[in-house]
């Protein structure tokens, strides 16, 4: 409770708030995600104590969390690789007249992860920080293994394009310097700017931003008229009920994952909200709605996110190890205010820890509220024609590629993946398992890479070790599951279809 | 047509006035026009990250840089990532990069990449950080003694040593170690000294030779215990931890460099800008006390006889990497 004391202290209020009003600007520009925002603001913290500054830190990255899903949503371009997976069913439902439905989704869902997750850290941080420890190389790679299973089982009747997608994404993630030895790989045209491998910002904005851009150019033919949006407190409240009704158990379910993820060293926000969309779409009895405008779809990453992004929080604080690229900036300006991270934090500095959490309590309920009163401006500015709006998109598209690099490389790679993205949504094909395996491509090969290593190229050590064990026989679960499902629908079919013939 | 023609040209203005405005960078006598990269060779929260941090946070206190400091990590392939990108940089005068002795291995082992560190230009060196052989406090293992007992006890199969990128700092104080006492070991290469000290302490790995930095916050709540140091005198940090060189193996003595270079092809005033801004850091009260705390040396080095140290370091490491059968 003196947590809240510490919380409430106008200095460290006025921070909190000031860092999630940044942080939403910052998370709502594309490819300016809380990594840069909290790496470019971190030097204002030297001025101020270290519970205030990390205080504005964590306020930061939280309401980047929230930021992101904002352009997500309303231009479909990804402002934040957190926010990724809420593109999926977020720019459908915009493009549907349905984008305040989306907004408060987004926002009531990540207060819902936020506020499960600050619960589960102030309950539970000690064991799970074992927990952490526990996780070696192994444990990720069935973890990994896991997160794929979740997409392939989710491909329904295209399991084939989907297990193609996942394929070609890997491909893409395996180019720049091999992870364990440094040897370049795939330098296609012996290009310098592959030796950085393909960014998967600029992979998600070449997709969703130029691609979906392409792709509603040419179903509109020039008379473009995104559906009506409107917004009002009637409805407002109807969302409100029809989540409660819809998403409560998904929200729950999400948060929890997220977190879980989240305290993982150096998993992070993103995969934990692409595995709780997969999660979510294949718990769902219509899995066929996702990608196509699903609330489920929008709750499920959002809620996930910001879950992560607390539950990253504790390996950083308890072990010095960063569980995402934000917090290892977090992590270096711990070590400047001269604290050092490890088991004896809490008992050294617990004004400093319990003041942290107890902001987050307090950042949660002030960038829900500000994101709530600020959806009609979103709304109105959605109204623009699109004869401004799509130049605009076009634009930030660019500049949001080429501003993390700054790399010209990156800008041409955009264009080309937005003209592949454009040619695969013709076909029909699957975009989210790419996006994943371009981000657990990496993790997954580095992990079992090391456990090869460690192991001398003896593979039972997935099975005996119990978290891995488990991880595996819930992947072949959702493999199979859906198979089944699918089989038994053709069957269905073909009975149908038999009296006929 | 006609939209088409609006969102062409409407696409077309708003770009042109955004890079115009990027492009907008005036060069004068020379002070930073905009903010410098601090290129990392590691990944996030090992020593080589905190350290480069760190040296920021002291330049904003200071207010010693007219621009921003911002870290960059770019720790792929041991570092080839960062090392590649400064080479590409070449007369880019907003770059430096924090290194670490990977800057010479990684080249060595990576003829592919076409860096050649003489190529650089040289900043600053400000200190040497040491290495120490750890095991995790769960264990028996109270000397190098018991140690070399337990490792070839267990074969090298079961003996698993933790560390940084093949071919870097670590996996050639293993090497060393190997050599000096006739054992062999399974050595997993990690993304970062941060993550290396976790698994150590998560029981992932038998033992490590973490920098004193990484293993600090597990150190001091009794998680891992240091057996000795691979300095020629004792750490002051670590007093009771003897060196290697007490226990009969002078030959034991290994340091990780700390400098700063920039990309080849700078004007002289910009080295000195940077040569300056460095030496301001390193005179610090701030810096002194690091050194001391996280148990490194402070060893200030500038200009050519930086250069010839590098690759004095960098023949030394081609002998080294050649006897652990890493190169040819």
């Amino acid at each position: 409770m003196d947590g809240f004391a510490v919380a409430f202290e106008p200095l460290n209020l006025a921070m909190m708030m000031l860092g999630c009003l940044m942080g939403l600007f910052i998370g709502a520009i594309p490819g300016l995600g809380s990594v840069n925002g909290v790496a470019i603001l971190l030097p204002i913290t030297f001025f101020v104590p270290p519970t205030s500054a990390v205080i504005f830190l964590a306020a930061i990255y939280y309401g980047a969390m929230y930021g992101g899903a904002i352009s997500s949503i309303m231009l479909g371009i990804p402002g934040a690789s957190t926010a990724v997976a809420t593109t999926f069913d977020g720019r459908p439902m915009a493009i549907k007249g349905l984008a305040d439905r989306a907004l408060i989704a987004a926002a009531i869902a990540s207060f819902v992860g936020g506020t499960i997750s600050v619960i589960y850290f102030t309950l539970f941080a000690p064991p799970l920080a074992n927990f952490a420890l526990r996780f070696g190389s192994t444990e990720e790679f069935a973890l990994m293994v896991l997160a794929f299973a979740t997409f392939i089982g989710l491909g329904g009747d295209d399991i084939p394009k989907t297990i193609f997608m996942i394929l070609f994404g890997l491909v893409l993630s395996s180019v720049g310097l091999d992870i364990i030895s440094g040897h370049p790989r795939l330098i296609f045209f012996d290009l310098p700017g592959f030796y950085k491998g393909i960014s998967f910002i600029v992979l998600a904005i070449g997709i969703y931003g130029i691609g979906e851009m392409l792709w509603t150019l040419e179903q509109a033919q020039g008379k473009v008229e995104i559906a009506k949006h409107t917004f009002g407190i009637k409805r407002g409240v109807e969302t409100l009920k029809m989540l409660w009704r819809r998403s409560k158990l998904n929200m729950f379910l999400s948060s929890t994952l997220g977190y879980f993820v989240g305290i993982l060293p150096a998993a992070g926000a993103t995969p934990g909200s692409l595995m709780a969309y997969g999660m979510a779409r294949s718990m769902a009895k219509n899995p066929e709605e996702y990608g196509r405008g699903n609330v489920n779809g929008v709750v499920a990453p959002e809620a996930a996110n910001n879950a992560a992004s607390t539950g990253s929080l504790l390996p950083m604080l308890t072990l010095g190890i960063p569980g995402s690229p934000t917090t290892a900036i977090l992590l270096g300006g711990m070590i400047i205010w001269g604290l050092e991270p490890g088991p004896l934090l809490f008992s050294q500095h617990p004004e400093f820890v319990w003041g942290l959490i107890a902001s987050l309590y307090a950042a949660n309920l002030f960038t829900v509220i500000l994101n709530l009163s600020l959806i009609p401006v979103f709304i109105w500015i959605l109204r623009t024609p699109f004869t401004i709006l799509a130049p605009i998109i076009f634009v930030l598209c660019f500049v949001g590629g080429f501003a993390p690099a700054s790399s010209m490389h990156d800008v041409w790679l955009i264009l080309i993946f937005g003209v592949v993205g454009y040619l695969m949504r013709k076909l029909d094909y699957p975009m989210a398992p790419l996006v994943l395996a371009i981000v657990l491509g990496p993790l997954a090969e580095k992990s079992f890479r090391q456990t090869m290593i460690a192991e001398h190229g003896d593979m039972t050590i997935f099975l005996t070790r119990p978290i891995s064990l488990i991880c595996l026989i819930a992947a072949l679960g959702l493999i199979i599951y859906p198979l089944y499902l699918v089989r038994q629908r053709r069957k269905a079919k073909l009975n149908m279809e038999a009296p006929k013939s | 047509m006609k939209f088409a023609k609006t969102i062409f040209l409407g696409t077309f203005l708003t770009l042109a006035l955004i890079l115009t405005s990027l492009g907008n960078i005036a060069k004068a006598d020379w002070q930073p026009q905009r903010p410098i990269e601090f290129v990392i060779m590691a990944g996030q929260g090992g020593g080589a990250d905190r350290l480069a941090r760190f040296i920021q946070s002291i330049i904003e206190t200071h207010d010693l840089s007219p621009q921003p400091v911002i870290p960059i990590n770019k720790g792929g392939g041991s570092g080839a990532e960062a090392l590649r990108y400064l080479k590409d940089s070449a007369g880019n005068p907003h770059i430096v990069m924090a290194t670490l002795n990977s800057y010479y291995t990684t080249p060595l082992r990576n003829p592919g990449l076409g860096v050649n560190i003489e190529e650089f230009t040289p900043i600053a060196r400000l200190a040497e950080d040491t290495f120490i052989l750890w095991v995790n406090s769960e264990t028996d293992i109270m000397s190098v003694d018991d140690y070399v007992t337990a490792v070839k006890a267990a074969g090298s199969e079961d003996w698993i040593m933790g560390g940084t990128g093949t071919g870097q700092e670590d996996s050639l104080v293993t090497g060393m170690l190997q050599t000096a006492y006739g054992f062999e070991v399974t050595y997993v290469p990690y993304s970062g000294g941060g993550t290396v000290a976790k698994n150590l302490i998560g029981n992932h790995v038998n033992s490590t030779v973490n920098n004193p930095s990484e293993q600090m916050g597990f150190y001091e709540a009794g998680q891992s215990r240091p057996l000795a140091a691979l300095t020629p005198e004792r750490i002051p940090a670590f007093p009771d931890v003897p060196t290697f060189a007490e226990l009969g193996h002078p030959e034991l003595v290994y340091f990780m460099q700390r400098s700063v270079v920039a990309p080849g092809g700078i004007e002289a005033d910009v080295q000195a800008f940077y040569r300056d801004l460095f030496e301001k850091v390193y005179a610090s009260d701030e810096w002194k006390e690091y050194c001391s705390s996280k148990a490194l040396q402070c060893a200030w080095l500038v200009g050519d006889e930086l250069q010839s140290y590098f690759t004095s370091e960098r023949d030394k490491h081609e002998e080294m990497l050649r006897a652990a059968g890493e190169i040819e």
